[in-house]
């Protein structure tokens, strides 16, 4: 459904490398998730398929649904929805007249295709006469959500849509995802939330404008080649220092309610233990841990 | 130990809507303090009361030692404040935001001149001094932000969600700012959707419907509500909300 080989977009002639020779394929159906840190160049992509922005000319080439993305771009605002970072509705509008609008662009109306936002266009019904501007976090997501949906499209651009979000909705938001991939739409997302990761079907680690890891989550974290312990314990930011200062551990970072360490092969975790010990640190407790995606992003 | 937020009966109401709903609590000098909630439940609104930015319906509270009802100006200098939508002026240069805070916050030229130079060191930032704010990673950004609202050495400072969007290299280092922060004795007061993040705090409330319905410190939530991590106890809560988000 989308091929991307070797896209390029500089800016400031040249100065800028926002992607770098990114190449990937996402089938229908699929849920594909993009993740990296700001700067990697997720928006700069996103915004290319949307046909929002031109990549670099002579170099690689991207086509959506078969289109390609500078030639075709007509047809590709057809069959896509695109759900840009910042919220791009209209502010001054109700829900309802936002919806209205989007569905008349493109020559459909809101009646047509109910039965498809439904689930998530219900939620925010009660509210249709609100000014969009005036709607909290989660319900502007819902509302730019049904908007990107109403005119049934093939491909979901969605750019960071659950930054913002808190845990309820964005569980609620996922699940919805999920049926709508039941539905055979094909779902692009870039997130900061690791944990959302889980929820696709394949992801991308995107890096200073490169994919430097493509595979399905259980994939990425099988490739982890680092011994990945967890330390549990008391003081925890003073713990987090000690870490760092063992010779054997080579990253120490925070993980909720304990720390993930990556250390020397060779090491073992009493020897660690009884560091710990022998500083202060009664109590605490070291095991050998399986990576998560986080882990993964985090060694990249 | 002192305290530094002191609230009772704190109420908001907007008409017929009750948006903050009778919070009563308090946060000790030094302090980082979650304030965790879903959308909607009233986090900000009760943030704008405690910052002096508007006047509670009911009840009462002080922060840093003053009224928030008849003290608010002097709140107002005495805290900072940061949060992921508002923070710098995305066309003015490195230099001229902390210049500008500096100034607004009644710093002599020298003094800005000479916590400029330590804050650039700090943050590593020597080469971006005459970067234009909106050319910088979030990250970054969100970085220079938080430094510049602790600029002039406030009692507390008020973080409202502010590494949404922020990927989780750049969250740790900041998190390790805000114990920084906290340590040197500025009370921190942070909202945030990573609940990983909760557990990073001393001690976190959970707001739903505009009511405080839990508080304690995360390993005593857990227990609580015999929840394997923060997530799981704010799924709990946050799932009986009546209040459509």
């Amino acid at each position: 459904m989308i091929q991307v080989n070797e896209l390029h977009k500089t800016y400031r002639n040249g100065r800028v490398k926002a992607l770098n020779g990114v190449s990937f394929s996402v089938d229908k159906g699929e849920i594909f998730g993009v993740i990296g840190p700001d700067g990697a160049g997720k928006s700069t992509l996103f915004r290319i398929l949307a046909s929002l922005l031109i990549p670099d000319p002579g170099r690689g080439k991207a086509t959506v649904g078969g289109y390609d993305v500078i030639r075709d771009y007509r047809q590709i605002r057809q069959i896509i929805g695109y759900m840009p970072g910042r919220f791009s509705l209209y502010q001054d509008l109700s829900v309802e007249e936002n919806l209205k609008f989007f569905a008349t662009l493109f020559n459909t109306t809101v009646e047509e295709n109910y039965s498809l936002i439904k689930d998530i266009y219900g939620q925010i019904e009660p509210f249709k006469k609100r000014r969009a501007g005036a709607l909290s976090g989660g319900m502007k997501q819902k509302l730019a959500l049904s908007c990107a949906l109403v005119h049934r499209p093939k491909v979901l651009i969605l750019d960071e849509p659950t930054t913002g979000v808190d845990p309820v909705s964005r569980r609620e938001f996922w699940d919805m995802l999920g049926r709508l991939r039941e539905l055979g739409i094909t779902i692009l997302v870039s997130t900061a939330y690791m944990d959302e990761a889980d929820r696709c079907t394949r992801v991308a680690l995107a890096r200073e404008g490169e994919f430097i890891a493509i595979d399905t989550p259980k994939g990425i974290t099988r490739d982890y080649s680092e011994v990945l312990w967890s330390v549990e314990g008391d003081r925890m930011p003073a713990l987090l220092n000690r870490l760092r200062e063992y010779p054997s551990v080579k990253t120490a970072f925070a993980f909720g309610d304990k720390h993930h360490i990556t250390v020397e092969k060779g090491i073992t975790t009493e020897e660690l233990e009884n560091y710990l010990a022998n500083n202060g640190f009664k109590e605490t407790r070291v095991e050998p841990i399986e990576p998560t995606i986080e882990d993964c992003f985090l060694a990249m | 130990m002192d305290k530094v937020i002191e609230v009772e009966g704190l109420t908001k109401r907007f008409g017929n809507f009750t948006a903050v709903d009778r919070i009563s609590f308090d946060v000790k000098r030094g302090e980082i303090f979650g304030f965790l909630g879903a959308n909607g439940a009233g986090k900000t609104t009760a943030i704008h009361m405690l910052c002096g930015l508007s006047k509670p319906t009911e009840g009462r509270g002080s922060v840093a030692g003053f009224d928030i009802t008849r003290e608010n100006e002097m709140i107002k200098q005495n805290i900072g404040y940061m949060s992921q939508k508002f923070s710098l002026y995305e066309d003015l240069r490195v230099w001229e935001n902390i210049r500008l805070f500096g100034g607004i916050y009644g710093l002599a030229d020298k003094v800005i001149a000479k916590k400029t130079e330590e804050l650039l060191e700090r943050l590593n930032f020597k080469s971006e001094r005459n970067t234009m704010v909106k050319a910088l990673p979030l990250g970054w950004k969100q970085k220079l932000a938080f430094s510049i609202a602790i600029f002039h050495e406030p009692e507390i400072v008020f973080l409202d969600e502010p590494t949404g969007g922020v990927d989780p290299a750049m969250r740790r280092q900041f998190w390790e700012m805000i114990y920084d922060a906290a340590e040197r004795g500025i009370t921190v007061f942070v909202t945030t959707h990573y609940m990983e993040e909760a557990e990073y705090c001393h001690r976190v409330s959970i707001m739903v419907d505009g009511r405080i319905d839990a508080l304690d410190s995360p390993r005593n939530l857990r227990e609580a509500y015999g929840a394997k991590s923060m997530d799981e106890v704010f799924q709990q809560l946050a799932r009986k909300a009546q209040r459509a988000d």
